[in-house]
């Protein structure tokens, strides 16, 4: 009922784009190969589902790039948080290499990548997608692992805590939904990753591909489908997100019911 | 004085100052918290600080706590350096803020120093059960702290302090936040407790009734810097209750507590003209 209430009107805005985007194909007479309309596009999803383009099996393997790149890029960020945190010397070392690294242009980089890890690998995908992931996972972590109200640090000095059970009680409850926010955000990031190398070169059957060639065979309509399904993907992942920060931080002012988002 | 000498004190502090290092701009001078605090309390005792707002009392429970370091003179917690005492785990603290962990219910916080200190399980749940019905939360036992009010969360504070029965409990204003009547009923419920268990309490309040009320004696602090300027013994007879707080005693009390602590002012005042006078001297 709350959840019906709250996102009514998303979904009526969203439909009354689609109901205006429709109605303007079909009375401007625009052609279908600039603006195809919405049922047209519905109509490539469907016909191309498995057969054709098979815009299915190249999500599959799309999401599996993306999330690969995910894990890689969360491990690497998360590691390098709780060192900088531990280690607070290795700051000044550590952090102008991430932001170095977090100012790589993907574009630039994507070629090296299919260069490295070989064109047709699903792995210079996810080092792609891995290297857009690092940066922003890193720093909310970080922040997590290191903003932490003073009276909660003099408290576990009161019980003369050891390291790791700071670590374990205080600095890692505090930093996850510093790290859940990181995820979010990574998660597209990590789609935008995967797609972009695809791009560049890669099995056919990945949605990158699909859309290039598409374009190339100026099948407008099967371009526009493959681009919804890259949404739909990254409407998975961040959902996936949401959910975990249910389970995770049901404490958080974020997650908790009373306070309407 | 006299009836428990012999026994070591609890809590010695001897010649302490303290200063805080000047941050920020180079003309800034640092800031002088503490000056020359000398008190020795024994076991058992309850006794209150309190004096102006800034008078530096959070920073002697801190540093009875071991949690800053003086910049002069020492602190002794059962004949042992402050620092030894808090690996031992001598006290237990209630900040000024709640300081409860956002993450964790209600139980869980109260948990938290068992865990730390490696009771097991079943004694965890039996202590924190306890101390919850101490502080009459047990209701509350599943509840994140949002879902508290502030003098509720304030309670879960003490139980988590109690709930390891240490020798010592630093208070730091933990009732400033509760209204009137269940004020009372937390002076009574921690009066209480003391009697039961022996512990020793240091209390930290702006309530001279409060003060008054609670303690065996009442140190009384100047402003900046902050000086013990009278140590007010109270005398009521034990157990105290609604009957004390109609006494005349307590009222002559309350009254000698706050003349004190008005003189306490006027030294500043005095001090504050004194340097004025002297300024003006070297201009003319
Ligand atoms: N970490 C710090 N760095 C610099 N100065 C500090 C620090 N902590 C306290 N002070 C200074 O020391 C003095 C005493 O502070 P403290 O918090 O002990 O006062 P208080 O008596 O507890 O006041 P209140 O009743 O308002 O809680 C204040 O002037 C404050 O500015
Ligand atoms: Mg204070």
């Amino acid at each position: 009922m709350d959840a019906l209430r709250r996102y009514l009107p998303a979904t009526l805005i969203g439909l009354g784009v689609l109901v205006a985007w429709e109605v303007l194909v079909r009375v401007s007479g625009v052609q279908g190969f600039v603006l195809p309309a919405p049922s047209a596009i519905w109509a490539a999803l469907v016909e191309n589902w498995t057969d054709g383009y098979a815009i299915f099996p190249a999500a599959r393997v799309t999401l599996y790039e993306s999330m690969g790149g995910l894990a890689i890029g969360t491990v690497l960020g998360v590691s390098t948080a709780f060192i900088v945190s531990r280690f607070p010397a290795s700051r000044d070392t550590v952090l102008p290499l991430a932001i170095a690294i977090n100012a790589i242009p993907i574009i630039a980089f994507a070629p090296l990548a299919n260069n490295w890890f070989g064109i047709l690998s699903p792995i210079s995908k996810m080092a792609i997608a891995a290297t857009l992931v690092y940066f922003p996972v890193m720093i909310n972590t970080l922040r997590g692992l290191t903003q932490i109200e003073p009276a909660a640090h003099e408290l576990m000095r009161s019980y003369a805590a050891g390291a790791s059970a700071i670590t374990r009680q205080l600095e890692i409850p505090n930093a996850l939904p510093y790290f859940l926010t990181g995820l979010k955000v990574a998660t597209t990031l990590s789609l935008i990753g995967a797609v972009v190398g695809e791009y560049f070169g890669g099995l056919s059957a990945t949605l990158g591909r699909v859309v290039v060639s598409a374009a190339s065979a100026l099948r407008f309509d099967v371009t526009w489908a493959a681009i919804l399904m890259v949404s739909v993907t990254g409407i998975v992942l961040y959902l996936m997100v949401v959910g975990l920060e249910r389970l995770l931080i049901p404490w958080h002012p974020s997650v908790r019911g009373e306070t309407p988002a | 004085m006299t009836d428990s000498a012999g026994t070591e004190p609890v809590v010695q502090l001897a010649g302490i100052s303290k200063e805080f290092a000047a941050t920020g701009s180079s003309k800034a001078k640092p800031t002088l918290a503490l000056s020359d605090i000398t008190l020795d309390i024994r076991s058992g005792e309850f006794v209150s600080l309190i004096g102006p707002s800034g008078c530096g009392k959070s920073t002697l429970l801190r540093l009875i706590g071991d949690l800053t370091h003086p910049t002069s003179g020492s602190v002794q917690i059962n004949g042992k350096p402050a620092g030894q005492g808090r690996l031992d785990r001598d006290y237990g603290m209630v900040f000024q803020s709640p300081a409860l962990f956002d993450w964790r219910k209600v139980e869980e916080n109260v948990r938290l120093p068992l865990e730390v200190f490696g009771f097991d399980r079943a004694s965890q749940a039996k202590r924190s059960g306890e101390m919850l019905d101490l502080v009459g939360l047990t209701d509350f036992a599943g509840h994140y702290p949002y879902q508290l009010s502030g003098g509720m969360q304030q309670r879960v504070a003490i139980a988590r302090a109690l709930a390891f029965s240490p020798s010592l409990l630093l208070m730091d204003e933990p009732f400033g936040a509760l209204d009137e009547m269940t004020r009372e009923r937390m002076n009574s419920e921690l009066l209480s407790i003391w009697a039961r268990t022996g512990i020793t309490v240091v209390f930290v309040t702006h309530s001279i009734p409060e003060a008054v009320f609670l303690s065996t004696r009442v140190a009384i602090m100047s402003a900046r810097p902050g000086r013990i300027t009278r140590v007010v013994d109270v005398n009521l007879p034990q157990p105290r209750g609604l009957t004390t707080r109609e006494s005349s005693g307590y009222f002559s009390l309350i009254t000698e507590v706050r003349e004190a602590l008005r003189a306490g002012e006027g030294d500043e005042a005095q001090i504050a003209s004194a340097e004025r006078t002297a300024a003006e001297g070297t201009v003319g």
